[in-house]
């Protein structure tokens, strides 16, 4: 690997955890808090306090996968899933 | 960034914790003290030196307000309690009405305002480790970032470390001067982890609707405010009627209260359009006998003094955040738990110093092949001294300009503040100017100066001194004359030994600096 090529990688990784993994736990929140057979309120904490755990483990995915690309790819098809999720038991409500 | 897992978590436990080290020191320090918040706005205002609340203090606040504010919007009153005797009174106006906003300091025992000098006290600092005295929401988003890089630095480093059992009874003080340094770091993060990773996930927790809001503005389509009413029977300021009429009592609502919370006492009072018919009365417990945060509350109709809501605490989500919260702020803690808080914290505050020194201490220069630093070494080393001392002289700093300003100067309040913030910049402009060894043993003897000398600085000023509150068994005035004392004591030694350590450093320095900058020769005097 170039100098060049892994200094893209890392750059590639950091923008994977930061805003991959941002997207990624915002989705969980809102399926949580929209999923949860529980009150609206309670599923709301639930749902917001659980993100972060999730926002760290992204990061932490994001520099553990053997590439850059498998980072990218691991945190999109989890994106992925929770916004089908959305779509299907919640169809508009992100509208 | 290839090889094992371990090795990639190595490198982003280097890296995210050098990026946020320094900020992540400021916070861990500022906020160790905050546990001492009461106790430090208490040493910031001489003037209080003795007061004794009243049993009905509620009434007497009351009584106060009708005075001052008979028709305000909204009083907030936080009631007296073990760590602070005054009650403090916040008062917030409909335009048109008189000052928009309003606060007053009240001894309950006389029913009037307390005079004292203008200062943030305990607060500035306290404020300071989430907001970082920034405008608006910017402070408080930079430090919710570096927490979750902390986070991340935290897990990362656990994974490092598969031997962590073993490294924890790992002490090479004799090695290698990065191998006591990297030993040092593991005891101080081992030692107190659960406390790091507690205090580090619930400071998220506490701003945590700041950072991650879509949870609940998707669920109740942007309705905040019912958000806050189902979680936590937070009320909105309801409509005036313009129909005038008396509010209620207090006494019977605090017995009320204090009978379903079998005992325990009122410590907050929000009354919201009072003397009107649709006032509305809201008692909150006290924090010191609970950890959740999240504390009961009863609503009262403040015409009628009838029971309107009260908190049942079926809601488990709730009171677990409650708990969260209440955990990181440590309110709840007796002074023996709350002295266990503040060792942890200054663990952690020491595990982020010790990194921070670790990162320059494996890439210091070697001495035989005469390298000279490199910039990034020097900024990084530079920012070390200017953080990990600048910022203890800049707290010295703020606590000297408390006693020092003169009392009726207009604007004291902000001018310590400033003071804190052009301390600190000083330091690291010194920090920047000197050889790293000479850096670190002058910034450390001027802090250890600054704190030993603050008991001087008082007796010199003001009456509370150790003279006066040790006789009188004041232990929370006198606590914190010992405590700086004792900081000064223990960084002259921390001086005295890093002065012995780089000695020989100290002179690769100087052929460094002889090398590099032969214009200026005076600076090699004496080294």
């Amino acid at each position: 690997m170039t100098d060049t090529s892994a200094r893209l990688g890392i750059v590639s990784r950091v923008a994977a955890a930061v805003v991959c993994g941002y997207v990624l736990s915002s989705l969980t929140a809102v399926c949580l808090a929209l999923l949860l057979p529980m009150a609206r309120s309670e599923a709301v904490l639930v749902a917001t306090m659980s993100s972060f755990i999730v926002y760290l483990c992204a990061a932490l995915w994001a520099f553990a996968a053997a590439d850059a690309a498998r980072a990218w790819i691991g945190l999109a098809a989890c994106a992925g899933l929770l916004g089908a999720a959305l779509l299907v038991f919640r169809p508009g409500a992100l509208g | 960034m290839k090889g094992s897992v371990r090795q990639s978590m190595a490198w982003l436990h280097t890296w995210s914790g050098l990026v946020v080290g320094w900020l992540l020191f400021a916070i861990f320090l500022t906020g160790t003290v905050s546990f001492y918040r009461d106790e430090i706005s208490r040493w910031m205002r001489p003037e209080l030196s003795q007061m004794t609340p009243a049993p009905d203090a509620a009434a007497v606040v009351v009584a106060r307000l009708h005075a001052i504010a008979p028709d305000a919007r909204r009083w907030l009153v936080q009631l007296p309690d073990g760590r602070d005797p005054a009650a403090h009174v916040y008062i917030w106006r409909d335009p048109g009405t008189g000052p928009a906003f309003q606060r007053e300091t009240v001894d309950t025992a006389s029913g009037m305002p307390v005079v004292a000098r203008a200062t943030h006290g305990g607060d500035f600092l306290f404020y300071f480790h989430f907001d970082l005295n920034m405008p608006s929401i910017w402070g408080r988003l930079i430090v919710g970032a570096a927490a979750m890089v902390m986070l991340v630095a935290i897990v990362s480093g656990v994974i490092t470390h598969r031997r962590i059992f073993k490294d924890f009874f790992t002490f090479r003080p004799g090695k290698a001067s990065h191998r006591s340094w990297l030993d040092a770091h593991n005891v101080l993060a081992v030692m107190a982890l659960p406390f790091h990773l507690m205090i580090t996930y619930t400071g998220l927790i506490t701003l945590m609707f700041l950072y991650m809001p879509w949870g609940r503005d998707i669920a109740y389509q942007g309705d905040r405010q019912a958000f806050h009413t189902e979680a936590w029977l937070g009320t909105a300021v309801p409509e005036a009627a313009g129909i005038a009429a008396p509010l209620a009592p207090i006494g019977p609502m605090v017995a009320e209260a204090t009978r379903r919370w079998d005992g325990g006492s009122v410590g907050r009072m929000d009354v919201y359009r009072p003397g009107d018919a649709n006032a509305l009365v809201v008692l909150t417990s006290s924090d010191e006998q609970q950890i959740a945060f999240q504390r009961k509350q009863i609503l009262f109709g403040g015409a009628t003094g009838a029971v309107v809501a009260a908190t049942d605490g079926s809601r488990w989500a709730a009171e677990t955040h409650g708990v969260l919260y209440g955990l990181h702020v440590g309110r709840f803690a007796d002074p023996f738990v709350r002295l266990l808080y503040v060792l942890s914290s200054i663990a952690g505050t020491a595990m982020i110093a010790t990194g921070l020194v670790l990162w320059t201490a494996k890439r210091r220069p070697v001495r035989q092949t005469r390298d000279k630093p490199s910039a990034g070494w020097r900024l990084v080393d530079a920012l070390n001294v200017g953080t990990i001392v600048g910022l203890p002289i800049a707290m010295a700093a703020f606590f000297w300009a408390n006693r020092l300003l003169p009392v009726e100067l207009g604007g004291r309040a902000n001018l310590e503040a400033g003071c804190f913030f052009l301390a600190w910049l000083l330091a690291i402009g010194h920090a920047a100017l000197r050889p790293s060894a000479r850096a670190w043993t002058e910034q450390l003897a001027i802090a250890a100066l600054l704190y030993a000398a603050l008991p001087v600085v008082n007796a010199a000023t003001t009456g509370s001194h150790l003279g006066a509150t040790v006789p009188r068994g004041d232990w929370v005035l006198a606590g914190f004359d010992l405590t700086m004392l004792a900081s000064g004591l223990l960084l002259a030694w921390t001086a005295r030994h890093v002065a012995g350590k780089t000695l020989g450093r100290a002179a690769t320095d100087s052929a460094d600096r002889k090398a590099t900058m032969p214009a200026r020769p005076r600076t090699e005097q004496g080294e």
